[in-house]
């Protein structure tokens, strides 16, 4: 019998029993309707990820105090965490290659106070440089001068919350002075708003002061609690690392052999890592979307063998009037196939609807990817052969006798 | 017919010595004890016996179904006995044309669909032909008009010629009916016995398995089942014409 009239039967078979179709479909359009959902959802956050690390500067390099030994391990003595001096800074400013800019970094939170407002926020103590670093830009005012640092100005300049939070009536904030404990602060300046990033963190709750200023007169220190750069470019990142471990090395007296008494990290890293991450929800929740397409396939594999059963008569007619085992086996794997395909193009449809759907209502970044529905596809198509194979050669090698005698 | 008329005539169905025998347990039941005979084309036997006589035993050999535990059965020449499932199935496609008791329609189909189902699994057929075929077939047994009529919709005679026209359909050497009147009243049945009767008159070969005495009256030859050999088979040297009693049954009264 040829392909045509085989579907056609197939059609006729599925269209007799619509609902109880459509119930055996179900397991299936659930299963695909998830795995494109799920995938949609983490190709998504992923993306949005790497676009808001990137939006932080891509080509950011990270020196921290200390030896990372490693998630969990000790962080060591406190002599350790005040490795980094200003003189490396400057060591760095002069010699490091492959930088385009750098920063130090302190930083101190707390309390600022405005009039009857305040407001807890951060202060950190930074060069103008860190602007680039971070891509930040300045609204309103301008950014401190090399001649504030030097004399270790009380200037600051605010992020949008921090100044929403001091000067809710609307005043231009630029001008007045704001005071950290007992320090004032002249702001002069209102950093661009960029909102929220995908860590949930909110990156215009911060003050910005010269680093001297951060470290004499608020923290009272004479080490670095970081230094922040970026790379010329994306590809110099791994060379201005080696190049700053050198220098450091060096300014440090480290010996050949021995362990650095800092860390420096790069964005890339930090990508990595959240990738990683999301990798693994990711194939977590494909692990448990390709469990209910299983179960889908159990109840196309159960529905199946009802059919067989139920149109055993109608097996032995077609045997007696001169169908063979395969033509039957075809008839039967046909109408499962055309099940779990059918149920597939459901759930793909379900799918990409609910993931629209979750973009729509709960803001989640979503990716649909064409891959995931053609995989879908080809794991029905196996689905319907592999769970309707039993029950259709079940029917093939049913003895026509005792089919044309079943009631 | 004449012994010597019946002798030049072509040989349809040749059974030599056929014996089946069935495993029942630790026991050995001869279901056929060694059933001998020829059916020469055009003739309408039909085969009795009670029920265990094995009638349904020999109907299954014939209609090439089962083959049997040993002896040889021809079907227009050829051996059936070392075939394969799919080679019998082949033939069936090709030389028989099975009528059953309970008609064994496609549930939902209509007439023409469920008379072109043989051709279906005769990939030389296109399906114009299938179509014009199944259409002359259903006209032969009266029901031109009924084309497009679904299973469901017709009587338990309409059904009956539906199976019949699915029967004649492949163009059969041989017709293989089982108890084909055994679910209709009386009236009915002689109707589809006239249908027989006219397809005999054209040549056809038809050999209908039943237990009710009365019907070797309509054929032209009767062969007795009993305990798995066959007591009795002679030729109906005059055969009754089933129009006739039809007519003299009495016109059904409309209340």
């Amino acid at each position: 019998m040829n392909v045509i009239n085989l579907f056609k039967i197939a059609l006729r078979a599925i269209a007799a029993n619509k609902l109880r179709s459509f119930l055996t479909m179900l397991g299936i359009i659930i299963g695909v309707a998830s795995v494109i959902a799920m995938l949609a959802i983490g190709q998504g956050s992923k993306q949005s990820i790497q676009a808001n690390i990137a939006e932080m500067g891509s080509n950011m390099i990270m020196i921290r105090p200390g030896q990372d030994k490693g998630p969990g391990g000790a962080r060591g003595d406190a002599s350790e965490m005040q490795s980094l001096k200003l003189k490396d800074y400057e060591t760095l400013c002069e010699q490091a290659k492959y930088l385009a800019a750098i920063s130090p970094s302190v930083s101190a939170s707390g309390q600022f106070i405005y009039g009857n407002n305040n407001t807890p926020s951060t202060v950190y103590g930074i060069s103008p440089d860190y602007m680039e670093i971070r891509r930040l830009k300045v609204e309103d005012g301008e950014m401190f001068t090399e001649d504030d640092i030097k004399t270790s100005a009380k200037v600051c300049l605010i992020g949008k919350t921090v100044a929403d939070n001091l000067f809710p009536d609307g005043q231009d904030p630029v001008g007045r002075v704001i005071r950290y404990k007992s320090i004032p602060l002249r702001v002069i300046g209102v950093i661009k708003a960029k909102g929220y990033n995908s860590f949930g963190m909110d990156q215009d709750d911060m003050v910005l002061a010269p680093y001297t200023t951060v470290m004499k007169r608020i923290l009272s220190i004479t080490y670095l609690q970081g230094i922040n750069a970026s790379a010329l470019t994306e590809d110099m990142t791994d060379q201005a690392i080696d190049d700053i471990s050198e220098l450091l090395r060096q300014n440090h007296k480290i010996k050949e052999g021995d362990e650095d008494d800092f860390t420096i990290r790069s964005q890339q890293e930090m990508m990595q890592m959240m990738n990683s991450t999301s990798d693994t929800m990711t194939i977590l929740l494909l692990v448990v979307a390709c469990i209910s397409l299983v179960v889908g396939g159990i109840g196309i594999m159960n529905i199946m063998y009802v059919s067989v059963t139920e149109r055993t008569k109608e097996i032995g007619l077609r045997m007696s009037v001169g169908a063979r085992g395969i033509d039957i086996l075809n008839q039967f794997l046909i109408e499962s196939v055309l099940l779990s395909v059918t149920g597939g193009l459901i759930g793909v449809l379900v799918g990409v609807g609910v993931a629209l759907g979750i973009n729509v209502f709960a803001h989640w970044p979503i990716q649909i990817q064409p891959w995931s529905v053609l995989l879908s596809f080809a794991v029905c198509s196996a689905t319907g052969i592999f769970f309707g194979w039993y029950p259709a050669k079940k029917a093939a090698s049913l003895d026509p006798i005792e089919a044309l005698r079943y009631e | 017919m004449s012994q010597s008329e019946q002798a030049r005539r072509k040989v349809v169905i040749e059974l030599q010595n056929v014996k089946r025998n069935f495993q029942v347990g630790d026991e050995t039941v001869h279901a056929l004890r060694g059933v001998s005979f020829k059916i020469h084309e055009g003739e309408f036997v039909t085969i009795m016996g009670t029920s265990g006589s094995g009638k349904s035993t020999l109907l299954n050999q014939l209609g090439c179904l089962d083959t049997p535990t040993s002896g040889e059965y021809l079907l227009d020449g050829v051996s059936v006995r070392r075939m394969r499932r799919r080679e019998r199935a082949v033939l069936r496609n090709r030389k028989i044309g099975f009528v059953f008791q309970n008609y064994n329609l496609l549930p939902k189909t209509t007439a023409v669909e469920n008379v072109e189902l043989p051709l279906m699994y005769n990939a030389a057929v296109s399906a114009a032909q299938r179509r014009e075929r199944s259409i002359k077939a259903l006209q032969m047994v009266g029901l031109g008009d009924r084309l497009y009529h679904k299973s469901n919709q017709m009587s338990g005679g309409q059904m009956q010629r539906v199976a019949i026209a699915r029967a004649l359909v492949n163009d059969p050497a041989v017709i293989l009916a089982d108890e084909a009147t055994g679910n209709l009243d009386t009236r009915t049945s002689f109707e589809i016995l006239v249908l027989f009767q006219q397809l005999h008159r054209a040549g056809r070969t038809i050999i209908f398995v039943t237990h009710n005495p009365e019907l070797a009256l309509y054929s032209s030859r009767n062969i007795v089942l009993r305990d798995g050999q066959i007591k009795e088979d002679v030729l109906n040297p005059q055969v009754q014409s089933a129009a006739e009693a039809l007519a003299q049954l009495p016109v059904p009264v409309d209340d």
